[in-house]
């Protein structure tokens, strides 16, 4: 008898099965409070898409993403990437897929303080045991590819909001990821900014098939999505497909 | 991520705060130093001590004229008053005795040319060469026939030959001893300190029979200052010991329960009594420098644990880039370990040149080995991994939503 294998490209990307995230509180009066953030979330994200998450605050959209993106685990339910139930892995695997398949852009940025852009965008590589001299040597290519090849030796604070989100952009993509996550990346930034920075992120998911899960509260930064998802109350309450 | 990559993180980390490091690093530098300044003072008077007592031969019993447990002047009647060259004989016919050294000793004056010198003139036998375990540098020291015939042969101590001769070659030479001409035969090796802290090159030694008849004269012919006794082996000590005792008492004729009128001393006894105490020395001096070493590790855990407390949002950044928690811990210990490593370093340089200070300054001998270096290094090494652990854990073990969080 031979077990049929799923085809790997029919999987969806992101599969998320009633998903529920609970937080304990320490209450001195009460004991433990207990706080549901999310509530049977389910959701499929396939490869190529361009999803946008919009919820206002306390809507559970952050909880999710740090869920999407294996910073925390679930309460109950489950979550598939690339075929993987997340929920089985050790730290350490957690840590790999973090490393080979997610890329992270934060609204703050999140770029290591004192360390030029070229080794920023090249340490999720160090930690994936490339030598350093090819580490940085990629880093170079990647930040010549956003237009900051001659910012490269620059340290963070050097750098205007749009660079340094730019940095944070070159970094998320070093390792080749399927799958990036962006939690407000232009909640920092102004209008003019915000758009180029969304340019970005637009051509890679057209030109290179990255899947780009984003978050904000912008109608005008969601626009830029092919697909829009609406939390609130920790419960996704619309999920349609936009744009063009 | 390799260890190289690692540890260049490590150094960036500590080059970033500079001042909090270098402090830090004092706490190490102090501790290595002082460990590595009180072992080098430990040894050194360990090896002073290791020196006197090779230098006094071994397997010695020292057998002295006169009571030490009651007066030197008590006397029973028929007793004789001194030890005698009969007494060091009989001693040496004794199967677990190896040689006997009869001594007197007096102190002259010594002449040669317009040079004189004054010094310590100790008469012996051939034998007395032979337990001290003493050769010559130059020509040879005097034979039996020549300690027969209480012939006028001098050997000089390294010294007496410098302040008499300067760079002249004195064997073969004739000096003047109160006035007697006697010949050179030879320069004895130099031998350094005794444990009492004389210089035993500052001497010179003529047949004992010469010396008797001679230069110093007894009112008691044949008596003896005192005899160096060699035993055959470390074994033989002990029996050694009560057949001398037996043999002299019988001897010198003394009744059963009165006291001895001499006293036989084991010197392997005594080494081993101020060799034992030189280790103790050394052992507390290690000891309390081994304090600051600690207290140093404590300062190392205590900024440890702040800087990961400052560091935690950038632990958490490290975390969703794909650092796992080995990672993180590998980080942290390293960052303590290079602080333990370089201050062992500078603790190490600094404890020697303290040493140095001190041998120079207090002419003290220090000793510096290449394992207590590495003792001191490895101790800080050791430190830095123990205090270094705990932060470097708790690093690891932040959860990196929490971490990404904290402002």
């Amino acid at each position: 008898m031979t077990s049929v294998q799923p085809d790997p490209s029919a999987e969806p990307l992101i599969r998320v099965d009633r998903l529920c995230k609970i937080y304990s509180l320490e209450s001195g009066v009460n004991g433990t409070v207990n706080s549901q953030v999310l509530y049977d979330v389910n959701l499929n994200i396939n490869r190529g898409e361009f999803v946008a998450i919009m919820g206002h605050s306390g809507s559970g959209k952050s909880t999710l993403m740090n869920l999407l993106g294996c910073l925390d685990t679930p309460s109950s339910g489950h979550y598939w990437l690339a075929g993987r139930d997340v929920a089985s892995l050790s730290e350490d695997e957690l840590a790999s897929v973090r490393n080979h398949n997610l890329g992270f852009v934060f609204q703050g940025f999140n770029l290591l303080k004192r360390m030029t852009a070229l080794d920023n965008v090249a340490t999720p590589l160090l930690y994936a045991g490339v030598s350093r001299a090819e580490s940085r040597q990629r880093a170079q290519e990647l930040l010549q590819q956003t237009g900051l090849g001659k910012f490269s030796e620059y340290q963070p604070n050097q750098l205007s909001g749009g660079q340094q989100q730019r940095v944070a952009i070159s970094r998320a993509l070093v390792n080749n990821p399927q799958l990036i996550l962006a939690d407000e990346p232009t909640g920092n930034l102004d209008t003019q900014t915000s758009g180029e920075i969304m340019g970005v992120f637009e051509r890679l998911n057209r030109e290179k098939g990255i899947t780009i899960v984003l978050v904000t509260h912008e109608d005008d930064i969601a626009a830029y999505a092919s697909r829009l998802v609406r939390l609130k109350d920790g419960r996704v309450i619309h999920d349609s497909k936009v744009g063009p | 991520m390799n260890l190289l990559a690692i540890i260049g993180e490590a150094l960036r980390a500590l080059r970033l705060n500079r001042l909090r490091t270098g402090l830090t690093m004092l706490g190490m530098i102090i501790g290595v130093a002082a460990v590595v300044l009180m072992l080098s003072i430990g040894q050194g008077a360990q090896a002073t001590v290791n020196q006197a007592i090779a230098s006094m031969g071994s397997n010695l019993f020292i057998v002295l004229p006169g009571a030490t447990s009651s007066g030197a002047m008590r006397q029973t009647s028929g007793s004789v008053q001194t030890l005698t060259l009969g007494d060091a004989q009989a001693v040496a016919s004794l199967p677990s005795i190896k040689a006997v050294a009869p001594i007197i000793t007096g102190t002259a004056q010594l002449n040669f040319g317009a040079n004189n010198w004054s010094t310590v003139v100790t008469g012996v036998t051939p034998d007395y060469f032979r337990v001290r375990n003493w050769s010559t540098e130059d020509g040879e020291v005097f034979t039996d026939t020549d300690f027969r015939s209480a012939a006028r042969v001098v050997v000089l101590g390294q010294v007496t030959a410098k302040n008499l001769f300067g760079d002249e070659d004195p064997t073969g030479k004739t000096i003047r001893i109160k006035k007697s001409p006697f010949t050179v035969t030879g320069v004895l090796a130099a031998k350094g300190q005794s444990l009492d802290g004389r210089d035993q090159d500052d001497s010179v030694f003529i047949p004992l029979t010469t010396g008797q008849r001679q230069i110093f004269g007894s009112q008691f012919p044949g008596t003896i200052r005192f005899m160096m006794v060699q035993g055959k082996s470390p074994e033989v000590m002990e029996g050694a010991e009560s057949e001398i005792n037996q043999l002299l008492r019988q001897r010198h004729r003394l009744a059963e329960g009165t006291d001895s009128d001499f006293t036989v001393r084991n010197m392997a006894a005594l080494a081993a009594v101020a060799t034992g105490a030189a280790k103790v020395m050394s052992l507390m001096l290690g000891a309390i420098a081994s304090v600051s070493l600690l207290v140093g590790g404590i300062g190392i855990m205590n900024i440890m644990l702040v800087s990961v407390t400052e560091r935690t949002r950038e632990i958490g950044i490290r975390m969703a880039i794909g650092a796992n928690r080995r990672a993180i811990l590998t980080q942290f210990l390293l960052e303590a370990l290079v602080i333990c490593i370089l201050g062992g370093l500078a603790g190490v340089a600094l404890g020697i040149g303290g040493a140095w200070a001190v041998s120079r300054a207090a002419d003290m001998v220090v000793v510096i080995t290449l394992g207590m270096v590495g003792l001191a290094f490895f101790f800080a090494s050791a430190v830095g991994i123990f205090f270094g652990f705990y932060p470097a854990k708790k690093a690891a073990s932040l959860r990196p939503v929490e971490a990404l969080r904290y402002e």
